[in-house]
């Protein structure tokens, strides 16, 4: 390159690198009426078309949709259902601009259906459905789907209270003897990485694990400020995260991958927790009524103890990780290593998550393989008892109290109503200077 | 600007070798660090903004500048983030920074031309690297595959170039403000000044400089990478966001301010008003 303006440039060298450290310094319930008649021939699908329906058309419905559409070659997006149109709206934009032609997607005006009873009238077009609503409703989709028989990718947490977990656990059943294929989008169970590591620990890579830490901690997700003219349901149900009956609490909405994780290495679910939470930072007005941060010790019945945290507190340090001490040694996930009781590596997973099949791709991949060659994948109970392993955590964050596995599984607490129109009273209302009631450990009364 | 065909790890997009003029400016001694670049993620400074007078080398708003979502994954991958680089913005996040930064200041900040890239990472030399043609000195002055422990590194723990910027070569590769074009060399005349292949597509971007992940070739002062879609595999949204590359834990950006502050309307492209993601 040429040096024709090297005087200026050593010159200003000195000035640059003071200004530039000056500048940044600045920085410094409902029971199941499902018909249980004679299977129907239907569900098993070699080569014909199959058509599918998006339930709940968010950014991650939508990436769903698009990943289903890459599984096969012959699936059509025939249906979209949401509370909302400019959702279904966009959503249909993003699908077919991703694709930008070269999939059949084929929603006519009339298949996008728009409220809270919109998911049967999509479901009723489709082969196989997509849930992906806020977490609050997927029992109830979930339930309609199988009872209409039904193939289903649903995403976690698949309720957000005890009664929708006994609905889900009691409609996996009736889907297994349907033969029906049930994905929940607990990916780590189809990454890679994950899969290899689960099979060494399987082996006695570790020997029995005794305890673990099961991390997300970071800065937090969106927040969708109250609109002039929306009504207290909208709001809540744009702003989602914040609300227990929808959500259920980041311990429940994103933590659960870690729970999950801790549960499938050990292959059990806890039998009591007990913890403590609070809102430290995240209490504004928009913040509902959720926790920004989360910490639970999980007891499992060989004595196993697996620590658990969550925070959504910015400038905190940041981790998404699980990690398990067995007797023989450790297995640290997020670095992919195993090492042994001296701290020395004895293995590494080869390959970088990048490198690695997208898990998100290979849930809808399996889901679709397996519709086709007749087989039954069945996520959905994992997926509940997963479910509420988190909620149980919860439970004692909010009470401060210790719970056990059972008091959770029979817990009459039923934080979503058992119908929601326009015209519904959401389950938490704010008070006269617009703050939502908090849960206090040691008042709380949660079970 | 480019290498010779016989250097070792050439490749044909940095042929043919010519002589570029750039017009002066300031560059980043560091890469942006996650400190820093939350801080136009979180949004939380805005209320401190410089205020302007009619000197200001700028003179927007910063509530007018558009802000990066906030990210459902974890973006540092567990790496750190006190004084580590910030990583897997866009190109077009790493552009609305600079713009939010000059907001914030009231100076003209953007991130640098290819030209402008390659002139400060050699500083005055022609060879392969800043410090020389021989790959085994790399550990004095870079974070890359072979030093890296699998992760990048804290900014500015290796030595400099001769003008005093740390990890030119390695830790994070950086993001320019070109398109890539391969044969964009082929066309250009020796002497060009302020080179900028302005572009209007997405993909594919010149990235600068090569990472913690990435073998010796691909450090050297004119090595040239192209952006892919492909850097957002695993963003399990659609639409796929416009502010993060889920899948590219190996790119970063510093900032440049030139000397002379270009015209209001100057500065909107370098910002991309324009831009479509």
């Amino acid at each position: 390159m040429t040096e024709i303006m090297k005087n200026n440039k050593q010159k200003n060298q000195n000035q640059s690198r003071r200004q530039f450290v000056q500048q940044t310094a600045m920085a410094t319930g409902a029971f199941l009426t499902v018909p249980m008649g004679v299977e129907r021939m239907a569900n098993v699908h070699g080569e014909q078309k199959l058509k599918l329906a998006l339930v709940g058309c968010g950014g991650r419905g939508s990436g769903a949709a698009v990943q289903a559409l890459t599984a096969d070659e012959n699936v059509e997006l025939v249906a979209m259902a949401d509370a909302f149109a400019d959702r279904v709206d966009r959503s249909l934009k993003g699908i077919q601009e991703h694709f930008e032609g070269q999939k059949k997607i084929d929603v006519k005006e009339k298949n996008r259906f728009v409220g809270f009873d919109a998911y049967k009238k999509a479901i009723d077009l489709a082969d196989v459905v997509i849930l992906t609503t806020p977490p609050g409703f997927r029992p109830y989709h979930f339930e309609y789907a199988i009872a209409n028989g039904k193939h289903v990718f649903m995403e976690k947490p698949v309720a957000t209270d005890p009664v929708g977990i006994r609905m889900v656990l009691e409609t996996a059943k009736i889907a297994k003897a349907k033969k029906l294929n049930v994905v929940v989008g607990l990916q780590r169970h189809y990454q890679s990485k994950y899969i290899d590591l689960k099979q060494r620990i399987d082996s006695g890579a570790i020997g029995q694990i005794r305890s673990g830490q099961v991390y997300w901690n970071d800065a937090g997700v969106w927040v969708k400020a109250r609109q002039a003219g929306q009504s207290e349901l909208e709001y809540q149900m744009r702003n989602w995260y914040y609300f227990n009956w929808l959500c259920g609490d980041h311990i429940l909405e994103q933590h659960i991958h870690n729970i999950d994780v801790a549960n499938w290495f050990i292959g059990d679910y806890p039998i009591s927790a007990q913890g403590m939470g609070g809102r430290q930072v995240r209490n504004g007005k928009d913040h509902g009524e959720i926790f920004d941060h989360h910490f639970v010790e999980f007891t499992y019945a060989n004595g196993a103890v697996i620590a658990s945290q969550c925070r959504h507190i910015p400038g905190t340090m940041r981790r998404v990780d699980e990690v398990f001490q067995g007797t023989q040694g450790t297995v640290e996930i997020g670095k992919g290593e195993i090492t042994n009781l001296n701290g020395e590596s004895t293995y590494k997973y080869p390959s970088r998550d990048s490198e690695d099949p997208n898990p998100y791709q290979v849930e809808h991949d399996r889901l679709f393989a397996s519709i086709r060659s007749g087989g039954v994948i069945a996520d959905a109970e994992n997926g509940a008892k997963s479910t509420l392993t988190a909620i149980l955590g919860r439970m004692a964050t909010y009470t401060g109290k210790k719970i056990t596995f059972e008091e959770a599984l029979n817990s009459e607490l039923h934080l979503m109503p058992e119908e929601v129109t326009w015209n519904s009273t959401p389950p938490s209302l704010p008070d006269a200077d617009g703050n939502y009631p908090i849960p206090t450990p040691g008042k709380t009364k949660m079970i | 600007m480019g290498s010779p065909k016989t250097e070792p790890g050439h490749f044909g997009d940095e042929s043919p070798q010519h002589e570029v003029v750039v017009s002066d400016f300031w560059m980043g001694q560091y890469e942006v660090t996650w400190d820093f670049y939350n801080l136009f993620v979180s949004r939380e400074l805005d209320a401190n903004q410089n205020s302007k007078t009619s000197d200001s080398e700028v003179q927007i708003d910063v509530d007018a500048v558009s802000g990066a979502t906030t990210p459902y994954v974890e973006m540092s991958f567990g790496m750190g983030v006190d004084n580590f680089p910030a990583i897997c913005m866009t190109q077009l996040a790493a552009v609305k920074f600079c713009e939010w930064l000059s907001a914030m200041t009231g100076h003209f900040y953007r991130l640098p031309t290819e030209a402008e890239w390659e002139y400060a990472c050699r500083a005055g030399t022609e060879t392969a690297y800043h410090f020389g043609e021989d790959p085994s000195l790399l550990d004095e002055y870079a974070w890359y595959a072979e030093n890296s422990n699998d992760k990048y590194q804290e900014v500015g723990t290796k030595k400099p170039n001769a003008w005093g910027l740390h990890d030119m070569h390695g830790n994070v590769a950086e993001w320019t403000l070109d398109q890539y074009v391969p044969t964009e060399y082929s066309s250009r005349k020796d002497g060009v000044k302020d080179p900028w292949v302005e572009g209007d597509k997405v993909y594919p971007k010149a990235v600068r400089g090569g990472s913690w992940m990435d073998s010796p070739s691909r450090l050297r002062s004119a090595a040239r990478r192209p952006s892919t879609k492909q850097w957002k595999k695993r963003d399990p949204q659609i639409p796929k966001s416009k502010w993060w590359h889920t899948d590219a834990p190996f790119v970063g950006f510093r900032v440049v301010r030139p000397l002379i502050t270009p015209s209001e309307e100057e500065q909107k492209k370098y910002w991309k008003y324009e831009s479509i993601q």
